[in-house]
């Protein structure tokens, strides 16, 4: 099973960025998406230096991806992820039209979390479409996946692309033209002066009974709870070709400890601000004990 | 300009037909549709009747069969995209990839519109929809502002139609698992947010407490208007301070921007609530009809009325209306 690396989903100082990379370079990773995915107005990292960085890390023997924005809402977003479409590195789509421009290419893509798929047709349209990995919705519970691979299993497709799960990380929920951020500091987006780079890892959005809920992201909801599916990650092993990490800090301990976890499995009990509702076909707030 | 006007049962759909709707939208008794509610929407005799009444007006009725199948169960979206063709659906509205895959196999000559919880925001995606499925129509997510539905109308191969007015979603469209996050149900997977059964209210002494599935949405001092506790139209708190983190409870009313929408070549206005009630329906019909007519005879010079800025303020959440996304300061 590989281990990957989501794509960072906050605006963290290029600096940061850098040093960070540098680190999962020699870390026991094995894939690594690259790109921002959530607006276009983050430029702390360039198109150029993605794609530098893309070849820094091959060289070190990871296999690298490049994520692209989940909601592109006018032509100037959608060109300007051309160089990234065109550069010979595997794409993530996680909008449907850049699933259609890779297909205009003739090139491959993975199907990123943010796609909606929930039934075996609309796996095969996105196969016939080029698509040669799949990353589930993270609404999607083990019950239904184990299913729709076994439905895959039963067209003859399962061999036509492979599974990774969303397995660590704040949870991607919604998409809006609003930037919650920007709102959240009264100030329109227009002149948000980009102050998502003041929250590394979003803003927490708190009930009035004190319950931590969402996390506020620029123009992404996330959840307040991680997600954590590694104590799971040994019974799926054989199911699912790779389980992703989606970090909200600069630090690497978590790959080390998961690429433990995949080498020798043990017990992993959840903490009190992680969750798993999903997985199991609950409120994904939810956290509850496997069986 | 196509009027379409939104229909939860029989009395709703005469209603919109009666005032000047050129075109209704209804969905079927089950979570095939984004409008999933108790004691809500159309099966059997009152479909076909439904049908008839739009067609002896020489109207058209769109099915909405637009939610995500689900793997367990995928084959009641199939049945529901039969029973509607069966009926004389004037067109399908859908969202889901294999649904559409399907329909388009079986029923190839059924007009097809993409639902807004498609989520088709770019020429693009609105590209791989047509090539695939030969669908007629996009309904553009609420997501968009004037000069990108403007931009998009130039490059569009295929008619586009926006919402009009009604609640708004601040999120882009079957792109938000706010609701399952909270409650395990999500309009992607059963066709409603914020399900009415996990809600609770509570009184305490002054305070009215709202909560989804045991989390607190919003607190309510004596005479304040408590609107339902829709997720996203609660009260939160960021860093210490306590607002509506993501939006005030009001609905989206585009009627001062018609001659644009109109200007642009854009097909239909859609008014939402399928889950309003049929005065409700009549009231926002009769507005919307007289003032694209108004419009219609002369673009220039329009600007809605009091009398009807009133009418749709008094049937709009919160009594509050805003352009949304359309009007880029609101983004």
């Amino acid at each position: 099973m590989q281990l990957t690396l989501g794509p960072v989903l906050y605006y963290w100082p290029r600096a940061t960025a850098m040093a960070f990379y540098e680190a999962v370079a020699s870390s026991a990773i094995d894939r690594v998406y690259l790109g921002e995915t959530v607006c276009t107005k983050r430029r702390e990292l360039t198109v150029q230096d993605y794609l530098r960085l893309a070849d820094e890390l091959q060289q070190a023997g990871k296999e690298v991806v490049l994520s692209t924005l989940a909601l592109i809402s006018d032509r100037a977003e959608l060109d300007q992820l051309e160089p990234l479409l065109t550069s010979g590195v595997l794409i993530e789509a996680n909008d449907l039209g850049v699933v259609q421009r890779c297909h205009e290419l003739g090139r491959p893509f993975v199907a990123g979390p943010a796609l909606n798929v929930y039934n075996i047709d609309t796996l095969q349209v996105l196969l016939e479409s080029g698509m040669v990995r799949w990353v589930p919705p993270v609404e999607l519970p083990r019950r239904q996946l184990a299913l729709l691979l076994s439905q895959a299993e039963e067209r003859g497709l399962r061999q036509r692309f492979e599974v990774e799960l969303f397995g660590w990380g704040y949870l991607p929920l919604a998409y809006s033209a609003r930037c919650f951020t920007a709102r959240s500091e009264n100030r329109p987006k227009d002149r948000c002066e980009k102050c998502c780079i003041n929250y590394p890892q979003g803003r927490v959005v708190t009930a009035q009974d004190g319950t931590d809920l969402l996390r506020l992201n620029g123009i992404q909801t996330q959840s307040a709870k991680r997600a954590n599916l590694l104590p799971e990650l040994d019974s799926w092993r054989g199911a699912i070709d790779g389980v992703r990490l989606s970090l909200s800090e600069p630090d690497t301990t978590i790959i080390a400890a998961a690429a433990a976890q995949r080498q020798t499995p043990s017990a992993w009990p959840l903490t009190d601000d992680e969750c798993n509702g999903y997985w199991l076909g609950e409120a994904g707030m939810q956290r509850l004990e496997l069986a | 300009m196509e009027l379409l006007c939104p229909a939860g049962a029989l009395p709703a759909l005469k209603a919109a037909i009666d005032n000047g709707a050129d075109a209704v939208y209804i969905g079927l008794k089950d979570d095939t549709n984004a409008r999933h509610f108790a004691g809500l929407n159309f099966s059997g005799p009152r479909l076909r009747e439904a049908v008839d009444y739009a067609h002896r007006g020489g109207r058209k009725v769109h099915v909405a069969i637009n939610t995500f199948a689900q793997a367990d169960h995928a084959g009641r979206w199939g049945q529901a995209v039969d029973v509607a063709v069966e009926a004389g659906a004037d067109a399908l509205i859908v969202a889901d990839l294999g649904v559409l895959a399907d329909l388009h196999r079986r029923y190839p000559q059924q007009e097809v519109h993409l639902s807004v919880q498609a989520s088709a925001t770019n020429a693009a995606a609105i590209r791989f929809y047509h090539e695939r499925f030969g669908i007629k129509r996009v309904v553009l997510p609420r997501v968009l502002a004037l000069k990108q539905v403007a931009q998009l109308a130039q490059s569009s191969p295929v008619a586009l139609e926006v919402f009009a007015f009604g609640s708004l979603c601040i999120m882009a469209e079957g792109r938000c698992y706010l609701s399952s996050y909270l409650t395990g149900e999500s309009p992607n997977t059963v066709g409603a947010c914020s399900p009415a059964r996990f809600v609770d209210w509570r009184e305490d002494g002054e305070v009215l407490e709202s909560r989804l599935n045991g989390v607190v949405i919003d607190r309510f001092a004596k005479g304040e208007s408590a609107g339902y506790p829709t997720l996203c139209k609660g009260r939160y708190r960021v860093d210490g301070q306590l607002f509506h983190t993501f939006e005030e409870p009001t609905s989206l009313n585009t009627i001062e921007v018609l001659p644009q929408l109109m200007a642009m070549g854009i097909v239909s206005v859609k008014i939402e609530g399928r889950q309003r009630s049929p005065a409700y329906v009549a009231a926002v019909t009769k507005v919307w009809r007289n003032a694209i007519d108004r419009c219609r005879r002369d673009s220039s010079s329009f600007a809605p009325l009091a009398t009807e800025s009133a009418a749709l303020d008094h049937v709009a959440e919160g009594y509050q209306t805003t352009l949304g996304a359309y009007h880029r300061a609101w983004q």
